[in-house]
């Protein structure tokens, strides 16, 4: 049985619609990546899973509990089995990195402080920031911040951890050694892992399987090779890095063309 | 004329659901209160109470005191030039100590802490909304209006009625200052005159109102946080917006006040 199971969803904002009645399973211990160019749906599709958010039909079912239709207090105890690192890292600016990651464990546990100091500690030190919990979400870096968004998600030992655009604005090798946490993480500690994400040698280094959205429908979905090798279009556009709109863009450069032309620019 | 009729539709709609969402605001947010209450509550609410407290009360002493003190010897001064004309100068200890204790007092202090502390929660509350915090605190299973909201209502419940009564003190303190440079009234005496003058229901009506303009303060700012849509330009709307709802509403309340204490013979 899926540990996640996506059923007819759809999404629509102010009448548009943003997500078209997609189906999606994810089995536990795997890592899913949400791969699609942006605007396709990703984060929403995040956002939706992570019950952040009410689509206008459908269900999204997690560990057997429809989230989009059940109680406060039942989604509140599903969402102690996700982690989620935000696209931004959302370290909250009034406390230090290791009172981030701390917080959860304040919050639902009956922990002795002893004990929760080490647990954060043991958290930061997985993701490389034991030696900079004292500091505030303003003095670090951007993959830093990623990380420490990382190791709050990891805070409650979720059996989900979900991350939005990981290694997005981060230099290559910042970016690497995030998937390289990633692979880690799942190793170590078994987890079901969904990324979104549009940079393609990240999604096909830390994949089991990716679903590509295009324009709120899954255009494709199975695992790295069966991608790599689609023939689908819409995958072949993506992996190619064909741009959007060929007839589109000549058409714009021929309009430039006779407008430089008309006032006199080539004379 | 359809046009006319729409847009007052729109218009009438989009404040019935303002006024509908700080209902539902209110009511959340006194379900929420006990845990920021000490001893019984959650111990970290309770702190962040006591933070919000020193901004909202212990910050604002400096401008609340210097404004009560030159209201105050303005309004002796004001009404020492009309009432010296009809022989009633002693008249002037009653209009100071009765028109603060009931009515400037707590006005100064709600428009003083609305400009200060209410647009610190809209922008507080709005950076947090952009920067994805309060999604943060949800996949955490944890209610933004618990969590931002709670300390910061009971905080001004406290604050802004203390801050009342000290500003009450020295515009009364400013009056008789007035008072003595003019009339060489001495300050016991001035102090007796004082006393005479104001009754207890006078001090509760102020408090009472106090107690309103708290809940319109911290509801009004944090609502107009929470409502922020879209970057960082729509928090410094929202800020705005927070000031100038705030004080307006406080104004409304205080006439809705005066008039039924007016006649009901509380005043």
């Amino acid at each position: 049985m899926p540990i996640i199971s996506v059923r007819d969803l759809v999404v629509e904002y102010e009448g548009r619609r943003i997500l078209n009645k997609l189906n999606l399973d994810i089995e536990a211990g795997e890592t899913m990546v949400l791969l699609g160019g942006s605007g396709s749906g990703k984060s929403t599709l995040l956002r939706q899973i992570i019950g952040l958010e009410r689509p206008r039909s459908g269900s999204v079912i997690v560990k057997g509990v429809d989230i989009t239709n059940c109680s406060s207090s039942e989604l509140k105890r599903i969402r102690h089995s996700i982690g989620v690192a935000f696209q931004s890292a959302a370290l909250f600016n009034s406390l230090s990195v290791e009172e981030n990651v701390a917080l959860p464990l304040r919050e639902h546990t009956a922990l002795a402080p002893s004990i929760i100091d080490l647990m954060v500690w043991m958290k930061l030190a997985v993701v490389g920031l034991a030696d900079f919990g004292k500091l505030y979400p303003q003095a670090l870096s951007g993959g830093m911040k990623k990380r420490g968004a990382v190791a709050r998600a990891l805070a409650l030992d979720p059996e989900i951890l979900v991350l939005d655009e990981p290694s997005a604005g981060l230099d290559p090798i910042v970016a690497a050694g995030l998937d390289e946490l990633i692979l880690l993480l799942k190793r170590t500690f078994q987890m079901t892992v969904i990324v979104v994400t549009h940079e393609m040698a990240s999604a096909f280094h830390i994949a089991d399987r990716v679903a590509m959205l295009y324009q709120g429908s899954f255009s494709s979905v199975g695992t790295k090779e069966e991608i790599k090798a689609s023939q689908n279009p819409r995958v072949r556009q993506f992996l190619d890095r064909v741009p959007e709109d060929m007839a589109r863009a000549s058409a714009v450069s021929a309009y430039f063309e006779k407008y430089l032309k008309r006032n006199g620019a080539f004379q | 004329m359809a046009t006319v009729f729409e847009d007052v539709g729109k218009r009438a709609i989009e404040h019935l659901d303002y006024v509908g969402s700080l209902n539902i605001q209110l009511w959340s947010t006194l379900r929420a209160m006990k845990t920021a209450l000490p001893l019984v509550g959650n111990r970290y609410r309770w702190q962040a109470t006591v933070r919000q407290m020193l901004q909202i009360g212990y910050d604002a002493l400096p401008m609340v005191s210097l404004m009560a003190a030159c209201s105050g010897f303005i309004l002796a001064m004001q009404g020492a030039s009309e009432l010296r004309r009809f022989g009633a100068l002693s008249y002037v200890v009653d209009l100071v100590a009765v028109g603060f204790t009931r009515e400037l007092g707590p006005l100064l202090t709600a428009i003083a802490v609305s400009g200060r502390s209410g647009s610190a929660f809209a922008a507080e509350i709005g950076t947090m909304k952009v920067t994805e915090e309060l999604d943060s605190l949800r996949v955490l299973a944890l209610e933004p209006i618990e969590f931002v909201l709670a300390p910061k209502y009971l905080a001004a419940l406290i604050c802004i009625p203390c801050l009342s009564i000290i500003s009450n003190s020295f515009g009364i303190i400013a009056g008789g200052m007035f008072m003595f440079f003019s009339t060489r009234l001495a300050p016991l005496l001035y102090l007796r005159y004082v006393m005479e003058s104001i009754a207890l229901r006078d001090v509760i009506t102020g408090l009472i109102k106090s107690l309103a303009f708290a809940t319109i303060i911290a509801h009004v700012g944090s609502l107009e946080g929470f409502r922020v849509r879209g970057g960082p330009d729509s928090v410094g709307r929202s800020t705005t917006s927070a000031v100038v709802k705030s004080t307006f509403l406080v104004i409304v309340a205080d006439a809705i006040f005066t008039t039924i204490f007016y006649f009901t013979g509380a005043r």
